[in-house]
């Protein structure tokens, strides 16, 4: 099976379902002729021309709002928001028209975009290009929010919210476009051509929204993580040598809360690790739907891992990232507690 | 140079307050007939000075004059004039209604129901509009049923939107009418993104984007400006300057522009002004508009100068920022009058079938309302269930949904 990098997956999902689907179109900032800054969109516009695929003035509002209308319309835009730090403008356009076209018009209308935006830090972006926002997506009734972790699933999960009938998020960790980065910044990252999740078949296929996935099988304690954190705590779950379940969430909303119930009874422990801010993070629901279905079973309090609650620093960029020593940290303390 | 070395703080304000005598005698009006009428392909660049006139047809005498007359028969007319003859009987009793307290809110249209009855003329089945909430006359003139709206505006067990919706945000795919959000200029560059949408399919449709003189200040209004005139997007801006956004005048808007039209002129957008009083403008204005978008032509920005008569909502009082008055001032009257003198002058229309149509009219409207009311209004009789809370948020409905509704007891 061909071994690709999450860049060259995503570009592949879109390539395919471009292929399968005239109404697909794909725009954004630099995303035409150039290919997007992160080449996701390279050859895009050579291979299906450039009414499908085209650059877009720098504004943000206005790539999601007329991404809306040709929804409306009935095509399906796939559109790209060049850093998720950008995304602000367009708040407005995702969460009160996209997010509730479907439900204030009755269905008279549906909004089946996919936004793509670049997420996470440790590429010395600094605060305006390593945010994580995904609370401020799941916090919103109407959309559904995707955190692809390796290529296999970015290019499954990106065809699947291409085709999905609602307005998808999708977050990609930027630190993993070109390998599984576990934290260690002073080591060389793995090639995604030496690890079995670069597996990326060709064609058609989907990863389906709202399941979950399992990383690492282990009975001592379950780490509930997506994107970047995945490899992150893997790295602590070895160098700790705690047995730990490692849940790769994917999609944070619809969540696979069976999965992550089911793994919290069996281990009666419970650490979630995020890269986004602490207070009000995805991790505080995670957290409370934990306490709240596993309670009975918990043999120590929920931890979380998270970035501080400051802006993304650029001189501290590895002071700020929760990396493998602060995960193995919260892992050691909750086996103890 | 007075003052140098001192900045002053400039906040500009309306010529009259409350208690102050109306005075529109800086609103220069061309005469009607005057503002020529050039090819579609014009090039832009040589009729810049229409986003400073106003094309008008219709003269003090009620005679329709000059090149951009002559575009709608008499049946034609009468049928634009009985469409806002029912609009505004619809606002009354709508209005009366939500005093009834038989709904939360309303809005009504009083004074600009030239502007969306005559533009929907000019639109061909499948076009699709991206309103506001002060263009009720796009459904009326295309036939969208009272009924279906009233049980909107009450939230009944008939509303078609479930009850999820405020009162007169209607959403009608059919009738080219995309659902009103409720926020402001938001749905501006959607109708652009529509209309891009409608090209990259080879489409002939067009789209028409609504916003009102105040909400030209969001960002979203330069998006859409942005994209239209990047892309050529085949679709009408329109700005209905109907002078006040809830109680600030339009100078806080249009800062120092001179008029709203002239925002598209920075981005080569074809920029008209029109007399929005004047359904016979209106709609050759409309029609202009819409050919050049359906000829590859491009985008063009029209304002529609108009003057809100009424409150902005059955939540306003306009007694307590304007003078009572000022609406009487009006130096463009008022449509209805207007196209009826017309139609008198033409011979076609008298006062006594006026008033006869104006009894049918009501009549209509009043079988329509008992009909709604038969199905419920906003605290009593026939309403959405809780159920319908919960469900079309998304296609399938997510386990953490289903989890609540249940919680819910539904």
């Amino acid at each position: 099976m061909p071994r690709r990098t999450m860049i060259e997956a995503i570009r592949d999902a879109m390539d395919v379902s471009m292929g399968r689907d005239e109404k697909v179109v794909v725009f954004g900032e630099d995303v035409g002729f150039f290919g997007g800054v992160f080449r996701c969109t390279q050859g895009l516009q050579a291979k299906y021309g450039k009414t499908r695929c085209f650059d877009a003035p720098i504004n943000e509002s206005g790539i999601v709002g007329s991404a809306i209308g040709m929804a409306a319309y009935g095509l399906k835009p796939c559109v790209e928001i060049q850093f998720a730090d950008y995304m602000y403008p367009a708040y407005d356009q995702l969460t009160q028209e996209a997010a509730r076209l479907r439900y204030r018009s009755n269905g008279d209308f549906t909004c089946p975009i996919v936004v793509r935006m670049p997420t996470g830090g440790g590429i010395f972006g600094g605060q305006t290009h390593s945010q994580s926002p995904e609370a401020l997506f799941t916090h919103v009734s109407g959309l559904k929010t995707v955190v692809p972790s390796n290529p296999h699933d970015a290019k499954g999960l990106l065809i699947a919210a291409i085709e999905d009938p609602d307005p998808v998020i999708f977050l990609e960790p930027k630190r993993l476009y070109n390998g599984p980065f576990d934290g260690h910044h002073d080591r060389p990252v793995t090639p995604w051509s030496k690890h079995e999740l670069g597996e990326v078949a060709d064609g058609h296929y989907t990863v389906p929204l709202g399941k979950a996935a399992i990383r690492r099988a282990g009975s001592d304690v379950t780490v509930l993580a997506y994107g970047t954190m995945v490899y992150v705590a893997q790295a602590a779950a070895e160098e700790t040598g705690i047995d730990a379940e490692i849940i790769d969430l994917r999609t944070l909303l619809p969540l696979d809360l069976d999965a992550i119930v089911a793994s919290v009874k069996k281990t009666g422990r419970c650490v979630i690790v995020h890269e986004a801010t602490l207070t009000s993070g995805f991790g505080a629901e995670l957290s409370a739907l934990v306490q709240e279905n596993c309670f009975y079973h918990l043999e120590a309090p929920v931890a979380r891992v998270a970035g501080w609650d400051t802006p993304y620093p650029h001189a501290q960029e590895w002071d700020y990232f929760p990396g493998p020593a602060r995960v193995s940290r919260a892992l050691i303390e909750t086996m103890e507690a | 140079m007075a003052d140098a070395g001192m900045l002053r703080f400039h906040v500009p304000e309306p010529e009259v307050r409350p208690g102050g005598t109306p005075d529109f005698s800086n609103v220069t009006i061309a005469a009607a007939g005057s503002v020529p009428r050039p090819d579609i392909d014009v090039d832009p660049r040589t009729i810049r000075d229409m986003a400073f006139s106003i094309i008008r047809v219709l003269n003090r005498d009620g005679e329709a004059v000059g090149p951009w007359a002559g575009l709608l028969s008499s049946e034609e007319l009468l049928e634009g004039l009985r469409h806002m003859m029912t609009l505004r009987t619809f606002d009354a009793r709508m209005q009366m209604a939500q005093r009834q307290g038989k709904t939360s809110f309303y809005m009504q249209h009083l004074g600009e129901e030239a502007v969306s009855c005559a533009f929907r003329k000019a639109l061909e089945p499948g076009d699709m509009n991206f309103p506001t909430y002060r263009q009720a006359g796009l459904l009326i003139a295309d036939g969208y049923p009272m009924v279906t709206m009233m049980n909107q505006i009450y939230s009944n067990e008939a509303d078609p939107l479930k009850g999820r919706q405020l009162p007169i945000m209607y959403s009608s795919k059919e009738h080219g009418f995309f659902s009103i959000s409720g926020n402001l200029a938001t749905q501006y560059i959607q109708a652009v993104g529509w209309a891009m949408a409608s090209a990259i399919s080879n489409d002939s449709k067009i789209a028409a984007a609504w916003i009102g003189d105040g909400s030209t200040a969001e960002s979203d209004f330069h998006s859409a400006l942005v994209f239209a005139s990047t892309y050529k997007a085949p679709v009408v801006l329109n700005v209905v300057n109907n002078q006040w956004a809830i109680s600030t005048f339009q100078g806080i808007a249009r800062g120092g522009s001179g008029t709203f039209a002239a925002r598209g002129l920075g981005f080569g957008i074809p920029s008209l002004r029109v007399d929005g009083n004047d359904y016979l403008a209106v709609h050759a204005v409309a029609k202009w508009a819409a050919e050049r978008a359906r000829k590859n032509l491009g985008p063009t920005l029209v304002e529609y100068v108009t003057y809100r008569a009424g409150a902005h909502s059955s939540s306003d009082d306009p007694s307590a920022y304007r003078p009572k008055t000022e609406s009487d001032a009006w130096p463009l009257g008022d449509p209805i009058v207007r196209l009826k003198n017309h139609l008198i002058g033409l011979g076609v229309w008298s006062d006594e079938r006026h008033a006869q149509a104006e009894a049918e009219i009501l009549d209509t409207v009043i079988a329509a309302q008992k009909e709604a009311e038969s199905h419920g209004t906003l605290h009593a009789g026939g309403k959405p269930s809780t159920r319908d809370m919960f469900e079309g948020l998304y296609a399938e409905m997510p386990p953490h949904l289903r989890r609540q509704r249940q919680q819910a007891g539904v």
